[in-house]
């Protein structure tokens, strides 16, 4: 389903500032694939999922989305592939504009737009419908303008939203770790139930090892632009956050894990 | 007494100012509050569509026709605008002021190298003049402009209501979001800087002829009448209207009644020389006000907060 070979990314080549974010990444994901990713920060695993999406060019490789090149294609043309949620909240849906705008712009993408009307009554009912799934009453406020709720409530739209036109692959960029964790919890939950619901093969980042160990068919970590560990099936399963740590450091070859990885 | 009737005498003109510059106005509504972008080009596309107009007009042009091309040079200048920002990566405060520096230029070449062409209502079929504002004759461009103005407003009503009209929308509510949901953020943008520029050029086009005369300088300052219109639409009619259209009507009698109260002051004796000042400052106080709301909240919230804790 996704196909990354040999990708190259510097930040701010031939300056002292030079970063290398993605050194020679491969990674392949079959259909149906849940993969949890983990790695310290500056790891390269925000930047591995921004250059699949196209939000800037990769220096070198390839990027195969369901077996097309889409190395070369801009961030709006991907789209039609990719199912997105962010870190930030805010990040995901339209402030200004209402709930079932936001519905409706999500369920045309990869759409030509013309002028037809921008939502159909048909939509607005099985819109009602699913987000009355949700659990969170936002069935009620269809018109509600989508900057007046909570970063969970947003989330959640969110992920409805990457769903309602079934994407090739799911992308969440630690899409929880901005809610507190009740809230974290029932956003994770229901994005575990979407992606079993439309079968959606889905690249998660996470900074909490648990969740990665719980989540998913798939497990890899990153260090450096690279990935360094890479557990599946019963392997993962049998997976604790111990063995994890240690895995990181004889994979990174640094004796002590991440601050941030052990803290959360 | 003869403040009161030389006031009254005065509002029907006042009116039409108002009415056209409204369409003006709702074209910097759709840069400044839809696609969330200052644009300045403006004030060069409202000469460019003076220009335009008047020239295709003492040429023997049908003035309907006249009126479509001024639209289509706006476009135009709102394409370079575009160009600039989104191929180029100029910051579209400074695209705007390139393409209107530009476009002073253009204008004067239109204008074969005159910085006026008059287009007396006598010689030429104009659609709305000064000349019959005060008259109850079907020559009054009042009932014109109402006319226009209502169909401008629907039609933008349903344009921005269509999948073409959200995806611009939502580019200026969240570039990030709309990318992510496949649009072409850069060619919105372009679109709408067309689209703005399309209506500042038509409504240019209109006080020309209202006039009587284009103008080299008849768009100094245009932004920031338009601005005025914008807000002072929003301040009197942001809490009772929600609905896009009634919005966009809001702007519309923002820009009569900037228009009225101008009309006031300078009855009072105002130094017409001073009105640009005066208005910049009103539009100044205006834009600052949500922001000291703002900090005042903040502080006070602050405050309640130390109390609490």
């Amino acid at each position: 389903m996704l196909e990354l070979k040999n990708i190259c990314k510097t930040f701010n080549p031939g300056t002292v500032n030079a970063k290398t974010a993605l050194d020679h990444l491969d990674l392949t994901l079959h259909d149906g694939d849940f993969v949890t990713v983990i790695g310290g920060n500056g790891a390269g695993k925000s930047t591995m999922l921004n250059a699949i999406a196209g939000s800037f060019p990769v220096d070198s490789g390839t990027i195969l989305i369901d077996g097309s090149d889409v190395t070369n294609l801009p961030e709006h043309k991907r789209a039609a592939f990719l199912g997105r949620v962010f870190q930030d909240p805010m990040m995901g849906t339209a402030p200004t504009m209402q709930i079932e705008e936001n519905l409706a712009l999500a369920a045309r993408r990869g759409q030509r737009r013309g002028l037809r009307w921008g939502i159909t009554k048909e939509e607005r009912e099985s819109y009602q419908e699913q987000l009355r799934s949700l659990d969170l009453g936002l069935e009620n406020r269809m018109t509600t303008k989508v900057g007046l709720l909570s970063g969970g409530q947003r989330q959640a739209l969110t992920l409805l939203m990457a769903a309602l036109q079934k994407p090739k692959l799911l992308l969440l960029d630690e899409h929880t770790a901005a809610l507190d964790p009740r809230t974290a919890a029932k956003v994770l939950a229901l994005s575990d139930r979407i992606v079993q619901e439309h079968h959606l093969t889905t690249l998660m980042i996470t900074h909490n090892m648990k969740d990665a160990i719980s989540h998913g068919n798939r497990l890899i970590m990153m260090d450096a632009g690279r990935i360094v560990v890479d557990v599946s099936g019963e392997e993962k399963q049998r997976l604790t956050v111990p063995d994890l740590l240690a895995m990181f450091s004889s994979a990174s070859g640094s004796d002590e894990a991440n601050d941030k990885m052990l803290l959360s | 007494m003869s403040f009161v009737s030389s006031l009254l005498n005065s509002l029907p003109g006042a009116a039409a100012q108002g009415l056209i510059w409204g369409l003006m106005a709702i074209g910097v509504y759709i840069t400044y509050r839809i696609l969330d972008v200052a644009d300045l080009t403006v004030d060069g596309s409202f000469a460019t569509g003076g220009a335009t107009a008047v020239m295709l007009i003492r040429a023997g042009c049908n003035p309907w026709l006249a009126l479509l091309c001024a639209f289509a040079a706006g476009m135009l200048a709102g394409f370079v605008t575009g160009m600039f920002h989104t191929r180029c990566g100029i910051p579209a405060i400074l695209s705007g002021i390139l393409t209107q520096l530009a476009l002073y230029s253009i204008n004067l070449r239109i204008m074969t190298s005159k910085a006026n062409q008059a287009v007396g209502v006598d010689k030429y079929p104009l659609l709305v003049s000064q000349r019959y504002v005060r008259e109850l004759t079907l020559q009054n461009p009042l009932p014109l402009l109402l006319i226009l103005t209502a169909a401008l407003i629907f039609a933008l009503y349903w344009f921005f209501g269509t999948e073409k009209g959200c995806a611009i929308r939502a580019t200026g509510a969240n570039p990030n979001m709309a990318r992510a949901q496949g649009i072409n953020t850069n060619a919105n943008v372009v679109f709408g800087l067309m689209l703005s520029n399309g209506l500042v050029a038509l409504s240019g086009a209109l006080l020309a002829q209202f006039q009587g005369a284009a103008d080299i300088n008849m768009g100094r300052g245009a932004i920031v009448i338009g601005l005025a219109a914008v807000i002072i639409g929003e301040v009197i009619f942001g809490r009772l209207f929600s609905n896009f259209g009634l919005k966009l009507l809001a702007v519309s009698i923002g820009a009569v009644i900037y228009y009225f109260v101008l009309q006031i002051v300078l009855q009072l004796g105002l130094n017409t020389n001073d009105l640009k000042l005066i208005t910049a400052l009103i539009v100044a106080l205006f834009l600052a006000i949500p922001y000291w709301k703002d900090r005042v909240f903040h502080g006070k919230a602050r405050k309640e907060g130390a109390r609490n804790a």
